[in-house]
């Protein structure tokens, strides 16, 4: 028998605050635990318990028909994920990083996300791994490639900014019918901790969070740049600059109801994103807002974003390729004075 | 000798679906020059008996997925000729409403149907998948899809095939060898002889067949269906055929030596089942008459229905990009095996299949460890590679049962290659040349046995 300690089971109870990377693994780990049709497959998720032990204790808990270690082979996982679930399983797939995803791109885009449109086979799987930079990680271990599949109608993408809504919206993609792309920014993994309820819970997908309440403008961001961001506001506030911070959550579909409210309310905004600028939400956000908002604006909508580069090694390339706090500061007094 | 005996009754029926998918696609030719199809239309003319021979193989409730040339498959799964014409009619009663064409529609509840996408050999992980999912729930069943020799070249036919392997999924992989991917032929495509020998990359069993002879056919995937279901893991099986028309109907195939195709044409599977019954006194006449009428007027009935079907109405194509939830889909494995086998506490490391050695013994030393490989000696790993080289493996005794068409076929290509050249370049005539003397060396060889 696995120790709870160490596979999350029983959550949150009086365990004190958990890190991100636990509250994925509680997730995971309750969700199968609720339903024998759960699954998880990836590479190295079993014996090894994940590259990053997000998987740590599942497969001495659930055995070897439910925690599935893989050959090294992307489209495999995604091909019978799908199969799988055709046949009323729930398979997580665990991309040992995100950047892997590419590899079955065909497999999520063409097969997984346009079935139920096409011959009403909905697909419920969910395709999870760490994504994000500023760890060092170089161009291959370090990208954020939601567009590419927020560009893909059939699927949902989720990329939560803390435990409680990593923990959430990973339940809540588990449960879904459709197939949900779920990032993890590594970044985040054990470095912000939460308190957990106890009881179970999910977090709805598709819902934008407002995370701090302000009047003189919006940041719209996601993942790692939510805490960025909330730094910035937080820095602005002793300039007199009220900052309304929302977390997008989910990138697909998209909250464009508390978009579209916050931006009544402050007239301006900035969208913050770590991921390269052209082709970035922030871009389809900002023509959201031109199409049904333009009477709402009093400025331009700013973008502060990845340099459109690729991830780069060093560490004081990388850093100059990232958004960080003081982008976010100048760029939100900069739309402040419109 | 076939090691699955047919009764009359199976003969028939197989002589009965091959003579229906030549007639729905005979009638989709001609809704064509009327216009009436609205996309490509493509054509398994001479394939027929393998589509028809590996599904006649299945039961009710086991999985397939059919390629762009399987409507013989389909249509043996109880898929109604129907759909068929109003898929390709793009019609409002089509299985997809008109969302797309072909034979791209499937049934998850009742005929257990994946349907293929365009990209070639996504099918192969999916329906490992299926067959996985199925031992997982204790549905005893098999899942087969098909390929082409131009699909075999994908890099997820490979990772696919070598998943199911791993996991030994009771998968059966119908691997159709018509000698062309589109314009190209199979020579110039895998510098092998027989595309079952990829088989061997992945330790699968594999068989070649005479793609042309539907019994030949059906028992060979009679057999490994069965063998998969028992839990031999994936079995490749090597058809071989020829593909008598262009890749689409759009496609003249001029490349085609003449030659070749003439070949082919004589050996139509249609013709040989039917010889082979007449011979045998199971088809006579009048049989074979109410065969034909049969068909005419399911196909009469079917085509009238598919025209006189309404277009879709615009907006659905608004519809269906998400499933809604319980309302749209209830989706609800069907498990055949009691859930606490795989519900903790009484999981375990036991699965219901094992590689040896793994997740059972000590780790090195006579520590405990979740994993443990066993030591392999050297020299064991040695012999072994020299077995694989040695001349005579299995797979070759069992082409050589059917090696006289396979030979012939390259044969002919060879002298169609010549005519091949002054039409085509001389590429293509070089490359059958060099197939040809392969071949001859081989045959050589086999007469002085």
């Amino acid at each position: 028998m696995a120790d709870s300690s160490k596979t999350g089971a029983g959550n949150g109870n009086g365990g004190g605050p958990v890190t991100f990377l636990e509250a994925i693994k509680q997730a995971m780990f309750e969700e199968m635990q609720r339903d024998p049709a759960v699954v998880l497959m990836g590479e190295d998720v079993g014996v090894y318990g994940g590259a990053f032990k997000t998987s740590e204790g599942l497969l001495e808990k659930f055995g070897w028909e439910r925690v599935i270690d893989t050959p090294i082979s992307e489209s495999a996982i995604i091909g019978a994920a799908c199969g799988m679930s055709y046949l009323g399983l729930r398979p997580i797939c665990e991309m040992q990083f995100i950047d892997f995803i590419v590899c079955a791109f065909n497999q999520i885009t063409n097969f997984v996300a346009k079935g139920h449109y096409l011959w009403n086979a909905p697909a419920p799987i969910v395709i999870r791994g760490p994504s994000g930079g500023g760890v060092h990680g170089g161009p291959f271990h370090s990208a954020n490639p939601e567009m590419y599949f927020v560009h893909t109608p059939g699927l949902k993408v989720i990329y939560p900014s803390t435990p409680y809504d990593a923990k959430g919206l990973l339940k809540a993609a588990v449960r879904d019918n459709n197939p949900v792309l779920f990032f993890e920014h590594k970044y985040l993994y054990r470095r912000i901790k939460e308190e957990l309820p106890a009881e179970d819970y999910t977090v709805p997908i598709g819902k934008a969070a407002v995370r701090r309440e302000g009047k003189h403008l919006t940041i719209l961001s996601y993942a790692a740049m939510m805490h960025n961001s909330l730094e910035a506001a937080e820095a602005l506030a002793k300039e007199g600059i009220e900052i309304e911070v929302i977390d997008l959550r989910t990138l697909l579909p998209l909250d464009e109801e508390t978009i579209l409210k916050s931006v009544k309310k402050t007239n301006r905004v900035l969208v913050v994103h770590e991921d390269t600028k052209t082709g970035g939400i922030a871009g389809e956000i900002a023509a959201i807002l031109c199409e049904k908002a333009f009477g709402d604006l009093d400025g331009p909508v700013f973008r502060v974003t990845a340099l459109d580069t690729p991830v780069p090694y060093s560490p004081p390339l990388e850093e100059h390729f990232l958004p960080n706090t003081q982008k976010i500061v100048a760029a939100a007094k900069e739309l402040a004075k419109y | 000798m076939k090691n699955v005996e047919l009764t009359r009754q199976q003969h028939l029926d197989l002589y009965y679906y091959m003579r229906l998918n030549r007639a729905v696609e005979d009638t989709m030719v001609k809704l064509f020059r009327q216009n009436k199809i609205v996309g490509g239309l493509y054509s398994s003319l001479g394939q027929e008996a393998i589509s028809v021979g590996t599904a006649f193989a299945l039961e009710k409730k086991d999985w397939l997925a059919p390629m762009i040339r399987n409507i013989g498959a389909l249509l043996v799964k109880g898929v109604p000729p129907r759909d068929i014409f109003t898929q390709h009619m793009a019609k409002y009663t089509s299985p997809t409403l008109g969302k797309d064409g072909t034979s791209h529609f499937g049934d998850l509840e009742k005929l257990h149907i994946v349907s293929p996408i365009s990209m070639l050999g996504d099918l192969i992980p999916v329906m490992a998948g299926v067959a996985m999912a199925g031992r997982y729930l204790g549905q005893k069943i098999v899942a087969m899809t098909w390929i082409g020799d131009g699909g075999s070249s994908t890099g997820v036919f490979h990772e696919g095939l070598n998943f199911a392997a791993t996991q030994k999924a009771p998968f059966v992989l119908i691997l159709e060898n018509n000698g062309w991917a589109y314009s190209t032929p199979v020579r110039r495509q895998v510098p092998l002889e027989n595309l079952a020998d990829r088989a061997k990359a992945y330790g699968i069993t594999s068989y070649i067949v005479d793609g042309n002879d539907v019994a030949d056919v059906y028992s060979t995937a009679k057999e490994a269906v069965d063998r998969a279901r028992a839990g031999e893991g994936p079995i490749l099986i090597e058809a071989k055929t020829f593909r008598r028309l262009g890749h689409a109907q759009h496609d003249p195939a001029e490349y085609v030596p003449k030659e070749m195709r003439e070949y082919w044409e004589k050996r139509d599977p249609i013709l040989l089942h039917e010889k082979f019954l007449t011979e045998k006194k199971l088809l006579d006449a009048k049989t074979k008459k109410e065969i034909e009428t049969k068909i005419e007027a399911l196909l009469s009935k079917d085509r009238d229905f598919a025209e006189n079907s309404p277009m879709p109405p615009p907006e659905l194509a608004e519809k269906g990009v998400y499933c809604t939830g319980d309302d749209c889909h209830k989706i609800r494995a069907k498990w055949e095996r009691p859930v606490a086998e795989v519900t903790p506490p009484r999981s375990s490391i036991e699965a219901s299949w094992v590689v040896e050695g793994f997740g059972r013994g000590k780790g090195s030393g006579g520590g405990t460890a979740p994993i443990h490989f066993g030591d392999t000696p050297a020299t064991e790993e040695r012999k072994e590679n020299e077995d694989k080289l040695a001349p005579a493996t299995p797979i070759e005794t069992v082409s050589e049962k059917v090696g006289k068409p396979a030979a012939k076929v390259s044969k002919n290509g060879a002298r169609g290659g010549r005519s091949a050249e002054k039409r085509a370049g001389k590429d293509a005539g070089a490359t059958n040349r060099k197939a040809v003397a392969k071949v001859a060396a081989k045959d050589v060889r086999k007469g002085r046995r």
